[in-house]
């Protein structure tokens, strides 16, 4: 009787734990990622030629300009120009971007890692196009949506978190833009200045898990 | 934590009935997560009409309603899940109409598509108010719909004149009407 007592009390608690790991599913996960401050992980994702593509790779880099965008989201579309403009203008400085689709293809299949193929080769994307497998990355990062932007220093003690949000202050017109928060940030690290606005928002697609 | 059931038998049995109901409550709420419904209304609207606002002219749906709960959803029609909820607004809108609910729909839809916002309500028959936003400084505004907010679509605010709730997240019309009810 006791041992069927103990039993039932692990039955219960694996099945309240099961609840417990899904209360905290995608609904829930968004807000519990780096801050400004903190130092990213390392990322281990394949890029759209099949190469896998980690910070570590990139020896001579200063930082990387991590952005969560996709192929389907209106917002994103809207700022591909404005990403491959920015990567072209970095790249060189040392900030090459790093673009990763957080999107799971089962729920959004125009994200599949096909259909991202297409999409970089359509606009040429001069950047590394990574496909978040599994949905593993963009919940450390606490990305919620796309695009979302995460801008990271190396330091000595790792890649430092410098600044979160958009890439300007009008993601949805390039040419209504009048504050351009990513590169001010940008410009400001290779200046040796701290970065003014660290965090902004902007309106974006959720993430779909 | 392990409960010592030897000792405490009573406190034990207690503490099971206890896991019991929660494990039975929990089970109830995962079920009601993957009903799907879809209302489709009889009525004829005649004119597609919606007022287009900037920040500023949004912030008295945010701030004063007359009605007695104002509900209030950040969508637009290229947002997939925002779609797929809509009718869950609308079916709200008209079942609890009676109770002085009232909601509004704030498309974030482009400036230079607007004609898709126009043609998504006159298809798709929409009731409930539908308010655009243009404004595309949406740092400025994200922060004063609610501190919280990241930016993703979909959202809905809650509020009556005493409580105000921001949910950043998609709603089944069942997790829908149980948020409404704590405002009723």
């Amino acid at each position: 009787m006791k041992t069927l007592k103990i039993l039932t009390a692990l039955a219960v608690v694996v099945i309240l734990s099961a609840f417990v790991v899904k209360s905290m599913g995608p609904k829930g996960i968004g807000s519990n990622g780096y801050g400004v401050g903190d130092m990213a992980d390392d990322i281990h994702l394949k890029n759209i030629d099949g190469q896998f593509v980690s910070f570590s790779d990139y020896t001579s880099a200063k930082g990387f300009i991590v952005i969560f965008t996709c192929n389907t989201c209106p917002f994103s579309v809207a700022n591909e120009d404005r990403i491959i403009a920015l990567d072209t203008k970095y790249k060189n400085l040392g900030y090459p971007v790093i673009a990763i689709n957080p999107n799971n293809p089962d729920v959004k299949p125009g994200d599949s890692f096909e259909a991202m193929k297409v999409r970089a080769k359509e606009k040429g994307f001069t950047f590394p196009y990574l496909f978040d497998e599994g949905q593993q990355v963009y919940p450390k990062y606490g990305a919620t949506k796309t695009p979302h932007v995460y801008l990271l220093q190396k330091t000595d003690k790792g890649n430092e978190v410098k600044y979160i949000g958009a890439i300007d202050d009008n993601s949805r017109s390039a040419n209504a833009v009048k504050v351009r928060y990513l590169e001010n940030a940008v410009d400001a690290l290779l200046s040796g200045k701290s970065v003014e606005v660290t965090e902004t928002k902007a309106i974006g697609c959720s993430i779909k898990a | 934590m392990l409960i010592e059931p030897i000792e405490q038998k009573p406190y034990y049995t207690f503490v099971m009935m206890k896991y019991y109901i929660l494990v039975g409550v929990l089970i109830l709420m995962g079920c009601k997560g993957g009903k799907e419904e879809v209302i489709t209304s009889t009525k004829m609207s005649s004119q597609v009409s919606f007022e287009t606002v900037d920040y500023e002219g949004l912030e008295e749906y945010l701030e004063t309603s007359n009605a007695t709960v104002q509900v209030v959803n950040f969508w637009a029609t290229w947002c997939q899940p925002c779609v797929k909820e809509l009718p869950y607004f609308e079916k709200v809108n008209t079942l609890y109409a009676d109770q002085d609910v009232d909601v509004i729909l704030v498309s974030l839809d482009f400036p230079d598509h607007i004609e898709r916002l126009s043609r998504f309500i006159e298809k798709h028959n929409i009731q409930s108010e539908v308010v655009f936003l243009d404004d595309g400084d949406a740092n400025n505004w994200i922060p004063k719909v609610d501190v919280s907010w990241s930016g993703a679509i979909p959202a809905t605010i809650i509020y009556t004149k005493e409580k105000r709730s921001f949910y950043e997240r998609s709603f089944t019309y069942d997790e829908l009407e149980k948020e409404l009810k704590l405002f009723l």
